[in-house]
């Protein structure tokens, strides 16, 4: 018998969608509880379109190719100290806040996605989440070993789990991750399919990753574009759920708009963070913070949000907000880590006046005016040998966990403050953005663990700030966190390349 | 003698992270070591699950199972993704050509019209079965504790979609794919009274809430007796029946199972090295599924291939359960 | 109108899928960056299996499309014989 060919949507449809069955001796709600709590109507599963048709087979098979590759830059770079090409020692502190802070998430993801891929009723959405799970352990996995070797010879990347359950900014990226895995699972793939794996993680990965390349590391841009292969993949799930769920039934626009609004300024905050490191962070520079804003939210957001327009979805909520703080939100952030380098993980420094240069020339509206003076204010005082701490502890955003230093937007010289009162107690906010979130979910973010309230409850060790870090943090104080200038990284450094 | 290069000022500061240097020393490590241990966040998480407010996020207290360290359930074969992938990798690329030459060859227009029957009657069926072990596997990844097991189980769960992917293509290979194979094997598991009792139990499993009693009762009980009667005894029969083609068919299949056997095994003997509450709870989980599994198998065992099948199955369960010291 | 677009890693397969796609979508905007080659389109961009075949002079599967993907916008459809990306469609 001549067999006859099979296209790849019906192979895939063979070999996949038809694996599920009508259950007869248990309630199949049972198998699958949490589809109906959060009022998402799905009323046929079968209508979900398999962004892409990738069978177990195929699946293992390019990705061993992606991995043999990658290991073999990984072992190269080990061998030939790759750590010695990075453009400057200031560079790996990227690294550092990449590890600690990012790397978890991707292990969130892992877990988020084997949730879903557990829970939903659907088998071709089911597959595709469990694909991204384990997706998501290759990214965290890959950026251990990535990191493995600059962890053997710059400080700070050496405790990144523990600190990631207890530094006071890494708060700020767990929460995040922590609120989506929290949440009922579409929202979680609104969250993170949708609003951060399709609207802004390009920004987080592509011009990141490209700056790791101008900057000479090897490992991490080649860990970063191998896990972006996949996170085409990832991005294409969260648009096929987000046009899923608005064909499924009219009822689930509005909640799927106030998710859209909720996560793009989630994500926006825990972004500045990235801005942070684009514009301060990558001594050789690719594109600002603004342009990379511009050409992959503004642009290719912009897009997007026309082609959903059909469906009665607007531009997320406050996205005009973003037009103008994406002229500020970098000089900020740093500024804020600057002021708390003693208490940081890794090393703070004022940009050279090359840098400065490029930061007044990419932000011509903004930087001279309010940003640049601030510099040369801290370099004089540095000079004379009056290098400022601030020896407090912040007050920090009862939503994103961001210190309060983010300003009004029309008035870069007044820091934003919001504030709700919820069972008699008061709390505080970075932004309008934020202090919505809270107010709709406030029975959520009432439970938030915020690392400076635990820390003044006692509840982090203590009694001095040096006592947290030392011991609750577990960092090398004197050798993890202060300026660069001075540091053993720097010393070391001086040595490999023979500089006194 | 080994001689090293000293570049005195190359030398690194310390030769892994410092979780894996408390557990292990400060040696260099594996690269199993550094992706695996302390990787899930352990505290201070920020909010209650909506859909299941009575545990944090990550949470020991999702089974009954007790451990001083979660992270003493190392994978024997030290699979991290990387290692998982290439191994799988090789493995599909030989069950590609296998498959590639059956087709070629035509094997399965010498297969006889009985043994063809009986693929369809008693093989192609399990892509269902295995459906459900990826789900129960995926239960585990997502409510266990510790990357050591949830990223084993996640390599199982995919291993299982893509072991059902192979059965489905078995199905094409017999209905020159047309799909029919497919829809008689699944009227079959619908409907045939052969597999309606491992059909309530697959059902079953999918409602058990305890994710180690389900470790319990997918990849230890069903998968020893399930990967007896079929890789063992079926594959036998269709050796000496006309049938031993198709063991190019089942190949990865059979290595896939001697490669995780030596997994479950080893979590199994560690969990109930740990207490005697963990022994007694595995051994009363594993009575449990192996009375409801025998009962669920028999008609399906006798069918397919005498009345002694089911013994022989049962019997190397308890070998099993022996060495784990669960018996 | 709006534009699509995609990214490959700068290496030696993706100068010959780059060529393929630049004959079949002959507006597109190829720009090359650091380690990456940024491919963008008014409104539709097609990868097609031949094409890519005949610039490589071998078999091609269009998923091994993934192995240099970094990134893309649009709606994906993705069959034996192409993947597309497109707005609006
Ligand atoms: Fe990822
Ligand atoms: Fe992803
Ligand atoms: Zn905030």
């Amino acid at each position: 018998m001549a067999a006859k060919k099979l296209n790849i949507k019906d192979k895939y449809r063979l070999l996949t969608r038809d694996l599920d069955w009508e259950f007869s001796y248990q309630d199949r709600k049972e198998a699958f509880p949490y589809e109906e709590f959060e009022g998402i109507k799905i009323t046929d599963w079968s209508k979900w379109e398999d962004p892409f048709r990738l069978t177990m087979d195929a699946y293992w098979k390019y990705q061993a190719e992606k991995e043999k590759k990658l290991y073999a830059i990984f072992d190269a770079f080990a061998q030939n100290n790759g750590h010695l090409n990075i453009s400057d020692p200031r560079y790996a502190n990227a690294l550092k806040i990449f590890l600690t802070g990012v790397s978890p998430l991707e292990y969130q993801a892992f877990q988020g996605f084997a949730h879903t891929g557990r829970q939903f009723g659907g088998v071709g959405a089911r597959i595709a989440c469990q694909m991204q799970s384990i997706d998501e352990l290759r990214h965290v996995q890959t950026q251990i070993h990535a990191m493995s070797h600059y962890n053997k010879f710059f400080d700070g990347f050496q405790d990144w789990s523990h600190m990631h359950d207890r530094v006071w900014y890494l708060s700020v990226p767990k929460s995040f991750f922590d609120d989506a895995r929290s949440a009922g699972p579409f929202e979680y793939l609104v969250a993170i399919s949708f609003s951060f794996e399709y609207v802004l993680t390009n920004l987080l990965f592509v011009p990141f990753m490209s700056g790791a390349a101008y900057n000479g590391d090897m490992a991490t841009v080649t860990f970063g574009f191998s896990a972006q292969s996949d996170e085409a993949r990832h991005m294409t799930l969260g648009l096929e759920v987000i046009k899923f769920l608005l064909e499924q039934h009219e009822d689930n626009v509005p909640i799927v708009q106030k998710w859209i609004d909720k996560w793009f300024w989630r994500g926006t905050r825990l972004l500045s963070i990235v801005a942070m490191m684009m514009d301060y962070m990558l001594p050789n520079k690719v594109m600002s913070w603004k342009e990379a804003w511009e050409v992959y939210f503004e642009e290719a957001g912009g897009s997007l949000f026309k082609d959903l327009a059909r469906y009665g979805i607007r531009m997320p909520k406050y996205a005009e907000t973003t037009e103008k703080e994406k002229e500020h939100v970098s000089h900020q952030a740093w500024w804020i880590f600057y002021n708390y380098g003693q208490a940081a993980g890794f090393h703070t420094w004022i940009p050279t006046d090359k840098e400065l240069d490029w930061l007044s020339e990419k932000y011509p509206e903004t930087f001279d005016k309010y940003y640049r003076p601030r510099w040369e204010l801290a370099r004089q005082m540095e000079a004379e040998g009056k290098r400022f701490y601030n020896p407090g502890l912040p007050q920090l955003c009862n939503c994103c966990q961001i210190p309060m230093g983010f300003t009004e937007m029309d008035d870069p010289t007044q820091i934003a403050y919001r504030q709700t009162v919820y069972n008699g107690e008061r709390y505080h906010f970075c932004s309008d953005g934020c202090h919505d979130i809270f107010v709709d979910e406030p029975e959520k973010y009432v439970q938030s663990w915020l690392p400076v309230h635990q820390i003044f409850q006692g509840n982090c060790g203590g009694p001095g700030v040096e006592d947290v870090l030392r011991d609750y943090y577990r960092m090398n104080v004197g050798a993890d966190n202060l300026d660069i200038k001075g540091s053993p990284d720097e010393q070391r450094w001086n040595a490999w390349k023979g500089v006194a | 003698m080994t001689i090293e290069i000293k570049t005195s000022t190359l030398e690194p500061v310390r030769q892994t992270y410092a979780n894996i240097a408390r557990r292990f020393g400060d040696k260099p490590a594996t690269r199993y070591q550094e992706a695996t241990y302390d990787v899930q966040a352990e505290t201070n998480f920020h909010y209650r699950p909506l859909w299941q407010p009575q545990h944090e996020l990550n949470d020991k207290g999702r089974t009954a199972i007790q451990m001083e360290d979660w992270y003493a359930f190392r994978d024997p074969r030290q699979y991290y993704y990387g290692a998982y992938v290439g191994q799988r990798a090789r493995m599909q690329e030989n069950a590609e050509n296998n498959y590639a030459f059956f087709e070629k060859r035509n094997l399965a227009d010498r297969l006889g019209d009985g043994i063809r029957a009986g693929l369809i009657r008693f093989l192609v069926p399990l892509r269902h079965v295995e459906h459900a072990a990826n789900l129960n596997n995926m239960y585990g990844t997502a409510y266990g504790y510790g990357t050591a097991i949830t990223q084993a189980m996640l390599y199982d769960g995919m291993d299982r979609l893509g072991i059902a992917q192979y059965f489905s293509r078995i199905g094409l290979i017999l209905d020159g794919n047309s799909g029919e194979a497919l829809i008689e094997a699944k009227r079959a598991w619908m409907e045939d009274p052969l597999w309606q009792g491992l059909r309530a139990l697959c059902e079953e499993t999918l409602v058990t809430r305890d994710w180690f009693e389900l470790f319990v009762a997918q990849d230890l009980v069903l998968d020893s007796l399930i990967g007896q009667l079929v890789y063992d005894q079926y594959d036998a029969w269709l050796a000496d029946n006309g049938g031993q083609d198709v063991a190019m068919l089942t190949e990865f299949m059979q290595e896939w199972r001697k490669d995780r056997t030596r997994w479950v095994d080893a979590v199994l003997k560690t969990a109930a090295a740990e207490s005697d509450d963990n022994r007694a709870l595995l051994r009363d989980w594993a009575a449990k599924w192996r009375g409801k599994a025998a009962e669920a198998l028999s008609p399906l065992a006798r069918e397919m291939l005498g009345e002694e099948a089911l013994e022989q199955a049962l019997a190397e369960l308890e070998k099993r359960m022996a060495k784990a010291g669960i018996n | 109108m709006s534009k699509v677009y995609l990214a490959l890693q700068d290496n030696d397969l993706s100068r010959y899928i780059v060529e393929a796609i630049e004959e079949d979508n002959p507006s597109v905007t190829v720009n090359y960056q650091p380690a990456m080659i940024r491919i963008e389109n008014e409104g539709r961009l097609v990868v097609r299996r031949e094409t890519v075949e005949e610039k490589l002079g071998r078999d091609w599967d269009v998923q091994e499309l993934h192995l240099n993907l970094i990134t893309l916008g649009g709606n994906v459809d993705e069959d034996d014989d192409e993947l597309s990306l497109s707005w609006n469609r």
